[in-house]
């Protein structure tokens, strides 16, 4: 049977968020009551994990590391069809950076067993570095393989083809491994009503310090090499023009600033 | 070990704090400020606090890391060739090493390496540590971690720079987790604070709607990731840049991923990261057959095609033109929304452009708030009117 | 609107006394913010192109299908999810809402499940509501002939009783969910003697030698709806076919009806809504004598109706609902509800063309066609002459 663990984070809803924030006049940076999704990427993840469990025979867990409402995300997981979830939670995992966060998660993922599979999103929408997968297939000593927009499974090994800037390239690995999946890899299905019922009654367990027992020291702010010292807002782009006139006018016009601003110069 | 605390006392609910802190963690309970689980101890609230009731308490490390010294950019090639951001990274690197009064170093690591440190050697380097080997000449994660983090506990640089590139990105936290230091990914801004002696890194964060600045205070080095075309190039000068071979210690037999195959894009298909101009269509242009109308416009501008999330999605064009938080980040020169109503998502992905020109019938269109031009036209009227002018201008050019 | 706060749920305690309940309950909520997300991202930007081809909206049946959705009022034993009528009535205001299309497809097939649940042999629930809860199989009702529309007692197909079985031989006009459904509820005569009295429903499997399809009728508007006339020469139908009894089928007929006309209702409530989203929205942004339309006490008229009349048709349509819900009497709010809400919509999309002047009669704009659609919705399941009729009997013995 094929263990596969899926890793996903509960990130604000961004579309909301823009229309909090898009406001450079006041420069106020209000979350109030911003809706809180899977992150979308980590949806492509479970997904794909359910992909394989309808091919072959495989058990799916679900963790996520957060605070308590992140319990929904991993309740929509279960209402997706993934047979468990857990949520790994604790004050003192506050104010964890990557590094930090990969660990407590590799620690967690030792604590619920063994595994032949991670699979995670390529990147959390909030936080944008792409560096929790890397660096928790290094803290559990496994191959990783990054970008991936196709995989298969077979025999114990994974082949998958990556999606690099210009190209794509087919890998082959033995399993255990970790993947982070880009969205081009599926379109994740809603959960179906039966799914949403069944869900509400699992339960979802949760993983404090007490049951990892992690030293202070890797832990939270203490654990993080990285510091955040400050936060602010960009400045707000210069204020752009609308060029008015009718059709003509405003086609000489574009024209004119591409040319001032030496734009044309590739002119086919 | 960090404590934030509200001092009851000094705290009026004024709520100036609710409002300041980028994740919506505190709220006004009985009139007095409460934090709430989850706070990262970045402090904004306390700067933001008029009462100064908020504290914030961090017990400071001591930890020598005088034995770190230098500042490294890693090379990346691909297929033998040097790629573009290596050489925006050894400007930024460049001025780092001098704030610091250190040494800038290149490591590349590949196969033939002869050309490419000839090709280093003439820009303002001062060291270059050349690992070369037959395993290394396409990218692998192992190979590639194994031989940087042998380079960095025998070496000690304070300070590594690396491209975040697909590569980059697969890269530099696999050696970051495994040494145990901080990474800071697609940092826009990089400068030394000379007083703590240590690097400044700026990058945006909830997607590009609030800037973080962060340190790595207690371990070195400080490894930061810098996209593409956000740093100028470096511009070449004589040098006497010393080179060091290094041997790797690798065997065929570790290599734990095989690379199958490398298959590549239509040859049409222009680099959207590296392209000057960048033509986008969105939703606005009613059919996918329109893109037509893009294309042409981009190629008769000598410029690359882009497209807004909600083409993509909906099978129009394939994925690899997406221009947005979920699709690509691009800089060009010029950038052309052709029926994109710019939602957050997507201005993430491009409005770091030099000129954009925004085309939407719909005045209210959030992209105009971004562009340098805002034209509130049909666009199946317009591109055509455009598109002919400057078809006539290339005429009278020949 | 606001995400499903308007839900009434009344109960009784056992003293007798009425209590109101508008809220949704915990299940009801997840359920519509997931039918919400699916029709706004998937249902709605397909309704405009569906209604221009005139295509049977296939991957949106096959979506709902694959939620669940389809099995809403059917029991867990046979594959459904037991959630009652108002739910389900909840969840069919959506779907029209984004494609009244899609949403009188689904609403039909409720014509098929709500006999067999309710007159079937368990052997027939057995046999035909797993697939229908699936949404593998669609379901259709079909009673109305060239000579039987308002009339329904004048059926003039016969079954006429043949060894183990009956033997079919008409047609009927106008079917919904014609030739895509998989199961049919037939309405036909045994005994034209008896005329209304001689009635029998019976279920008819696609497929079945001697039942074909004939014409697909093009209509005002739904053009994607399927209607189609159902043709019956020499079909065979085996006695275990045959729903309840000989003679029960007007009974059945009209039972039936009464729930399908909480369906419609629905829908014409869904179509109304959008008609009135569309017409306020477009009245804050249109700029006429410089200022936007909605500034204008005549716009504001006819929106403040427009909200009231689609609030008076909800609340009767789920009380409706509601009431079949309890096994109590419904007839009564579910003929009133149908009349109501498809009046409405019929006047809420004339205004809401109105209110977008030059633009609402565009093609460009989705308006025209609620208009279209609307007109349905004043015919089916009872004309509103039909219902007025059935009212004013039921209030006329009423103390």
């Amino acid at each position: 049977m094929l263990r596969i663990v899926v890793c996903i984070k509960q990130v604000p809803d961004t579309e909301e968020l823009a229309r909090v924030r898009i406001n450079p006049a006041t420069n106020t940076i209000v979350r109030e009551g911003v809706k809180s999704i899977i992150n979308p990427f980590d949806e492509n993840a479970i997904e794909e994990a359910l992909r394989i469990k309808e091919k072959k025979d495989a058990l799916v867990t679900c963790i996520s590391m957060g605070p308590p409402q992140a319990k929904e995300a991993l309740r929509k997981a279960l209402a997706m069809g993934v047979d468990r979830a857990f949520l790994i939670s604790d004050p003192s995992f506050a104010g964890s950076d990557t590094w930090a966060t990969s660990f407590v998660l590799s620690q967690a993922i030792r604590k619920i067993g063994e595994f032949d599979l991670i699979i995670t999103g390529k990147q959390a929408i909030d936080g944008d570095t792409a560096q929790v997968g890397p660096e928790l297939a290094e803290l559990l000593g496994i191959p990783q393989v990054t970008y991936v927009r196709k995989l298969e499974i077979e025999d114990g090994k994974m082949k998958a083809e990556r999606v690099l800037e210009d190209y794509f390239e087919v890998v082959q690995v033995k399993l255990p491994a970790l993947v982070t999946v880009t969205k081009e890899i599926n379109q994740p299905r809603y959960p179906s009503l039966k799914g949403l019922l069944n869900a509400r009654k699992m339960d979802i367990p949760v993983l404090t310090n007490k049951d990892l027992n992690l030293p202070e020291d890797k832990i939270g702010l203490d654990g993080s090499p990285t510091r955040v010292v400050r936060v602010f807002t960009p400045e707000p782009p210069p204020k752009g023009e609308i060029i008015e006139g009718n059709l003509e006018e405003k086609v000489q016009r574009i024209i004119e600033e591409l040319k001032k601003r030496n734009l044309l110069r590739w002119l086919k | 070990m960090a404590e934030i605390k509200v001092i009851e006392e000094k705290c009026t609910g004024c709520g100036k704090c609710v409002s300041s802190c980028p994740f919506s963690l505190i709220k006004i309970e009985g009139k007095k400020a409460k934090i709430l689980p989850g706070c990262n101890f970045c402090g904004t609230c306390v700067d933001a606090c008029p009462f100064e009731a908020i504290i914030l308490e961090r017990e400071e490390k001591v930890v020598d890391l005088s034995d770190y010294k230098g500042v490294w950019v890693f090379a990346e090639q691909r297929d033998g060739r040097i790629m573009p951001v290596t050489f925006e990274l050894l400007s930024a690197g460049r001025h780092l090493a001098d704030d610091l009064g250190e040494e800038l170093a290149v490591v590349i690591l590949g196969d033939n390496l002869k050309e490419n440190l000839n090709l280093l050697k003439k820009y303002p380097v001062d060291k270059i540590y050349a690992v070369q080997d037959t395993l290394l000449s396409d990218y692998k994660t192992g190979f590639y971690a194994r031989v940087l983090t042998s380079l960095i506990e025998k070496f000690k640089p304070e300070i590594i720079l690396v491209g975040a590139t697909s590569i980059g990105r697969d890269l530099a936290p696999r050696v970051a987790a495994r040494i145990k230091t901080g990474l800071t990914a697609d940092c826009t801004s990089l400068k030394i604070d000379k007083e703590k002696r240590c690097l400044v890194q700026i990058r945006p964060a909830f997607g590009g709607n609030i800037m973080a600045s962060i340190i790595t205070p207690y371990t070195r080095p400080q490894m930061a990731t810098v996209r593409p075309k956000v740093m100028e190039k470096i511009l070449p000068s004589s040098s006497s840049a010393q080179i060091i071979e290094i041997e790797p210690d690798l065997t065929g037999e570790d290599e734990l991923v095989r690379i199958l195959d490398k298959i590549r894009v239509e040859s049409d298909v222009k680099d959207l990261q590296e392209a000057e101009i960048i033509v986008s269509g969105g939703r606005g242009l009613g059919k996918p057959e329109n893109f037509s109308l893009i294309r042409k416009l981009a190629d008769i501008l000598g410029g690359a095609v882009g497209a807004s999330r909600a083409v993509v999605d909906a099978g129009w064009i394939p994925s690899y033109h997406q221009v947005g938080q979920t699709g690509k980040t691009v800089q060009p020169k010029l950038y052309i929304a052709c029926g994109i109503s710019g939602a957050i998502q997507h201005q993430v992905g491009m409005r770091n452009s030099e000129v954009i020109i925004a085309i939407n019938k719909d005045p209210e269109a959030p992209i105009f708030n971004i562009a340098t031009y805002g034209i509130v036209e049909d666009l199946h009227k317009f591109l055509p009117a455009l598109i002919e002018k400057l078809e006539s201008l290339s005429s009278t050019k020949k | 609107m606001t995400k499903g706060k308007e839900i009434a749920i009344f109960y009784y305690n056992f003293l007798g006394e009425e209590k109101m309940d508008f809220e949704l309950t915990e299940e009801q909520r997840m359920i519509l913010e997931l039918v919400d997300e699916v029709s706004e991202k998937e249902i709605a930007p397909l309704a405009d192109e569906i209604a221009a081809k005139g295509e049977f909206p296939r991957k949106n049946i096959e979506k709902l299908a694959s939620l669940d959705l389809f099995g809403l009022t059917i029991p867990k034993k046979y594959g459904g999810l037991e959630m009652g009528y108002l739910t389900w009535t909840l969840v069919a205001e959506r779907i029209s809402r984004a494609c009244a299309t899609t949403g009188l497809i689904f609403g039909a097939n409720l014509l098929c499940t709500f006999p067999l649940l309710k007159f079937g042999s368990e052997e027939q629930k057995e046999r035909f509501l797993p697939p229908l809860a699936q949404g593998r199989s669609l379901g259709a009702f079909a009673l109305t002939e060239p000579e039987a529309g308002s009339d329904a007692g004048n059926v003039q197909t016969t079954a006429r009783k043949e060894g183990d079985g009956y033997i079919l031989n008409g047609n009927k006009i106008f079917i919904t969910n014609g030739e895509v459904a998989d199961i049919y509820i037939i309405i036909a005569n045994v005994d034209r003697k008896r005329g209304a009295r001689g009635l029998a429903a019976f279920i008819v499997e696609k497929g079945t030698e001697g039942f074909s399809f004939g014409q697909h009728f093009k209509k005002m508007g739904l053009e994607a709806l399927p209607n189609v006339e159902l043709i019956f020469k020499d079909c065979f139908v085996p006695r275990e076919n045959l729903l309840d009894r000989e003679g029960r089928g007007f009974r059945i007929a009209m039972e039936t009806f009464a729930a399908g006309r909480i369906g419609v209702g629905i829908g014409a409530l869904g179509i109304a809504e959008a008609a009135f989203r569309k017409a306020r929205d477009y009245s804050k942004e249109r700029v006429q004598f410089g200022r936007s339309i909605s500034s204008f006490q005549a716009v504001q008229h006819i929106l403040a109706d427009m909200a009231t009349k689609i609030e008076a048709s909800r609340y009767l349509l789920y009380k409706a609902a509601w009431l079949l819900d309890q096994g109590k009497p419904f007839e009564k709010y579910a003929s009133m509800g149908k009349l109501y809400a498809s009046e409405t919509a019929m006047w809420v999309t004339t205004k809401a063309v109105q209110v977008l002047g030059g633009y609402g009669y565009m093609k460009d704009y989705p308006v025209e066609r609620y208009m279209r659609e609307a007109k349905l919705f004043e015919i089916i399941e009872g004309t509103s002459e039909i219902q007025r009729g059935i009212i004013a009997n039921i209030v006329l013995k009423e103390k």
